[in-house]
C-alpha cells in the first residue's frame, strides 16, 4: 500500500536487472470507461508504475499533446472525484501502483484532506503535482504523508545543487527528473547536459532517478535508462493511445527491460 | 520617497499576503521566481535604480499625472468632492506602463535581453512593446486568438512597436491563457527571457513587486489631496482586473484607517447569470498561474471562463492581495454590471470630457453609489486608469450608435 508498496515494486524491477518504465496517460481520455483497460493493457505489458493524469484547465507544465488529451477528458467531464471512484472499485482488477499526477487546484478544490483519504480508499500509492515546489508543499504533504502516499518531487535542469540536494532527500517513491528546459511533449534530441545531470541526480538521492519530459523512441528510453533508473513516458504514449496504436508501446516498455 | 517606504509585508510569510498568494510553479521556474525576487530586493534598496526609474516616468512617462477637480461631477452627484487621478495621461494611455518600465528596467539589470508577456485588451502588451523599444528589448507578447479579433488595432500598435504577437489557440483563447502560454514560454527561454507580467498576480515576487510599482499612484494622489485639502481623501475608489492599478492606488493608504477603500469588479451581465469575472464576489479559493487567490472555477475546480464587456477585465483570478484585503474587510469589493459601466463611462464623458477606458467606467459607476453616503465637505478619488479611445468601438456596438443612450 501507498509509498511502501510503490517502492517495493520498483525495487523489485532494479533487482532483476530491468530498468523502471512509468507510462503516463490522461484519465478520461477516450472516455473514463476505457481507463480500467489501458491499466490493464500497460501492466501486462510490463510497465513498473502507472502515472495517471487528472485533467486540469490549465496546465501550465504540460506541451501540446497533453493539453489536448486534458481537453478531451474534459469534454466527458471526467473530474478528480470520477478518477478516484474508479480506482477504487476497481482496485481488486490491478497490482500495478498507482501514481496520480494532478495540477494544485483540483486538490484544493476536493479538499486536502478528504482527498488524501480518498486516495488511500482508492488504492493511490504515489501523487505528482508539478506547480507544488517545495516553498508550497506544507499545503498538501502532511496529509498525504499520513496516508502513507508518496510524494514525489521533481527536479529541474535549471534548479542549483543546493536545490537538487533537499529535493533528492525529500522525495519519495522515486525521484522524477525532468530532462527538458520546457513543457511535456515529444522531441528528436536531449542536450549533452541531460546525461550528467542523471548521474549527479543519483548522488543526491537513496531513490531511483527517473528521467521523464520529451522520451518519445526506445532509443530515448535506452539512452536515458543507462545514467539513472528509467523513463517516464507522456506524450507519446497519450497520443499512441489516442491513435489506437499499441504495438508502438509494447516497444518502448520492451526497451527497458534486460 | 523611496520604493522600500510602501512595503508593509512585515506581518506576513514571505511573499504570502494571509494564506494567499505564494509560489505554485514548477520546479524549472523556481530558480527565476528566486533570482527575480533577489534582484528586485536589491533594485528597490538602489538609489541608481530609483533614480533611473523615476527620471522614465517623469520624461518618457509623464509623471506626476493630474488629479483633477470634477467640479460637474461633484455638482451631478451632489455628495462629496470628486477627484480624478489621471492615470489616463500617461504615455500610452493607462497605468500599465508604471509597472512595464520597471519590469523593464530590471530585466536588463538581470543581463537578459528578451521579454516575454501576456494581454487581454492589449494595454500591457503595448506598455511592454513600448518600453522594450525604448530600452532595446527583444519582445514577445501572447494574446489568445479571440482577443487577437477583438483587439485587432493593439495588435498593429505593438507589431508598429516591434514586437512579436503570438495568438493562442489553446483552451478558449483569451486572457487566462495567454497567461499559461507565456508562462510555458518563459519555462523554456528562462536563461534569457524576463516575464513582464502585466497586473498583481501571478507567483511571488510578482504580485508585491507589480504593487510597489504601481504605488506611485496612490504615493502622487496622497500628496496632490493633502496639498488641496489639507488632508487625506475620505474615500478612494478604484476598478479590479488582476488589481494592479488599484493596489497601486490602495498601499500608500492601507494603514490609513480613516480612507475608505472600494473596489469595482466586473459583474458583467449579472452574476446570477454566471457570465462576469467577479472573482472576488462569487469565487471560491484556489491556485492559478503561480499563486493562491479567488478564482471562478466551477464544482470540480476547473477554472472557468469569465466576461466583461472590458476586455482588462476579463480575468477567473485576482491579485492575492486583494484576496487578502477582501476578508480582513479592509477594502470593500463590489461588483458592477456591463450596462452599469457603460453608464459611468457616459456620464464622465459628459460632465468632464474625459472618456474613460472600459475598465475605469466600473469604477465612476461604484463611486456614484458611494457619493450617495458621503457630505460635501468629504473627498473621494476616483482612480482614473485609462483613457476609453481603444473602446469606442465597442461602445458603438454595445449603444447601437446612440450615443444619447
Ligand atoms: C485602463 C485599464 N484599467 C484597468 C485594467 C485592469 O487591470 P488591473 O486590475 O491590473 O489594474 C486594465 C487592464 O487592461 C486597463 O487597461
Amino acid at each position: 500500500m501507498g509509498k511502501e508498496k510503490l517502492e517495493q515494486t520498483l525495487q523489485a524491477t532494479l533487482d532483476k536487472g530491468d530498468k523502471l518504465f512509468v507510462p503516463y496517460i490522461m484519465a478520461g481520455d477516450g472516455g473514463l470507461d476505457v481507463l480500467t483497460d489501458r491499466i490493464a493493457f500497460l501492466e501486462e505489458a510490463g510497465a513498473s508504475a502507472i502515472e495517471l493524469g487528472i485533467p486540469f484547465s490549465d496546465p501550465v507544465a504540460d506541451g501540446p499533446t497533453i493539453q489536448a488529451a486534458g481537453l478531451r477528458a474534459l469534454e466527458h467531464k471526467v473530474s478528480l472525484k470520477d478518477v478516484l471512484d474508479l480506482l477504487k472499485t476497481t482496485r481488486n482488477t490491478r497490482e500495478i501502483p498507482i501514481i496520480l499526477m494532478t495540477y494544485v487546484n483540483p486538490i484544493i478544490n476536493f479538499g486536502t484532506e478528504a482527498f488524501a483519504e480518498a486516495c488511500e480508499e482508492s488504492g493511490v500509492d504515489g501523487l505528482i503535482i508539478p506547480d507544488l515546489p517545495m516553498e508550497e508543499e506544507d499545503h498538501i504533504f502532511p496529509h498525504v504523508k499520513e496516508k502513507g502516499i508518496a510524494l514525489i518531487r521533481l527536479a529541474a535542469l535549471t534548479s542549483p545543487d543546493d536545490r537538487l540536494k533537499q529535493i533528492g532527500d525529500r522525495t519519495e517513491g522515486f525521484l522524477y527528473a525532468v530532462t527538458v528546459k520546457g513543457t511535456t511533449g515529444a522531441q528528436a534530441t536531449f542536450g549533452e547536459e541531460v546525461g550528467p545531470y542523471i548521474e549527479k541526480l543519483k548522488t543526491f538521492t537513496s531513490k531511483p532517478v527517473l528521467a521523464g519530459f520529451g522520451v518519445t523512441t526506445p532509443d530515448h528510453v535506452r539512452d536515458l535508462s543507462q545514467y539513472g533508473d528509467g523513463v517516464v513516458v507522456g506524450s507519446k504514449i497519450v497520443s499512441d493511445f489516442h491513435d489506437g496504436v499499441t504495438d508502438t508501446i509494447r516497444e518502448l516498455i520492451q526497451a527497458s527491460k534486460g | 520617497m523611496t520604493m522600500a517606504q510602501t512595503i508593509k509585508d512585515t506581518a506576513h510569510k514571505k511573499g504570502h499576503f494571509g494564506q494567499f498568494g505564494g509560489q505554485f510553479v514548477p520546479e524549472s521556474l523556481m530558480p527565476a521566481v528566486l533570482e527575480l525576487e533577489e534582484v528586485y530586493e536589491e533594485a528597490k534598496n538602489d538609489q541608481a535604480f530609483i533614480d533611473e526609474m523615476e527620471d522614465y516616468l517623469t520624461n518618457y512617462v509623464g509623471r506626476q499625472t493630474p488629479l483633477t477637480y470634477a467640479a460637474q461631477l461633484t455638482k451631478e452627484l451632489g455628495g462629496p468632492q470628486i477627484y480624478l487621478k489621471r492615470e489616463d495621461l500617461n504615455h500610452t494611455g493607462a497605468h500599465k506602463i508604471n509597472n512595464a518600465l520597471g519590469q523593464a528596467l530590471l530585466t536588463k539589470r538581470m543581463g537578459k535581453k528578451k521579454v516575454v508577456a501576456e494581454t487581454g485588451a492589449g494595454q500591457h502588451g503595448v506598455a511592454t512593446a513600448t518600453v522594450c523599444a525604448l530600452l532595446g528589448l527583444d519582445c514577445i507578447v501572447f494574446m489568445g486568438k479571440e482577443d487577437i479579433r477583438r483587439q485587432e488595432l493593439n495588435v498593429f500598435r505593438m507589431e508598429l512597436l516591434g514586437a512579436e504577437v503570438v495568438s493562442v489557440d489553446q483552451g478558449e483563447g483569451t486572457l487566462k491563457d495567454a497567461v499559461n502560454e507565456a508562462l510555458r514560454y518563459w519555462v523554456a527561454h528562462v536563461d534569457d527571457t524576463h516575464y513582464i507580467i502585466g497586473s498583481v498576480v501571478g507567483p511571488h515576487p510578482f504580485p508585491a513587486m507589480v504593487r510597489d510599482f504601481q504605488s506611485v499612484i496612490g504615493k502622487e494622489t496622497k500628496d496632490q489631496v493633502k496639498a488641496v485639502t489639507g488632508r487625506l481623501p475620505d474615500a478612494v475608489v478604484a476598478c479590479v482586473g488582476g488589481g494592479s492599478n488599484a493596489m497601486g492606488m490602495f498601499a500608500p493608504f492601507v494603514n490609513d484607517s480613516e480612507v475608505k477603500l472600494f473596489g469595482a469588479e466586473a459583474a458583467g451581465k449579472g452574476i446570477e447569470t454566471g457570465k462576469h469575472a467577479a472573482t472576488l464576489s462569487a469565487g471560491k479559493i484556489g491556485v492559478l498561474h503561480g499563486m493562491m487567490s479567488y478564482l471562478l472555477q466551477d464544482e470540480a475546480g476547473q477554472i472557468t471562463e469569465p466576461y466583461s464587456i472590458s476586455a482588462g477585465l476579463d480575468y477567473p483570478g485576482i491579485g492575492p492581495e486583494h484576496s487578502f484585503l477582501k476578508d480582513s474587510e479592509r477594502v470593500t469589493y463590489k461588483g458592477i454590471t456591463d450596462d452599469e459601466a457603460l453608464e459611468g463611462l457616459k456620464l464622465l464623458s459628459r460632465k468632464e470630457g474625459i472618456v474613460p477606458a472600459l475598465e475605469t467606467a466600473h469604477a465612476i459607476s461604484y463611486a456614484r453609489e458611494i457619493a450617495e453616503g458621503m457630505t460635501e465637505d468629504e473627498t473621494l478619488v476616483i482612480c482614473l486608469s485609462g483613457r476609453g479611445d481603444k473602446d469606442v468601438t465597442t461602445v458603438k456596438e454595445r449603444l447601437g450608435g446612440d450615443s444619447h443612450g
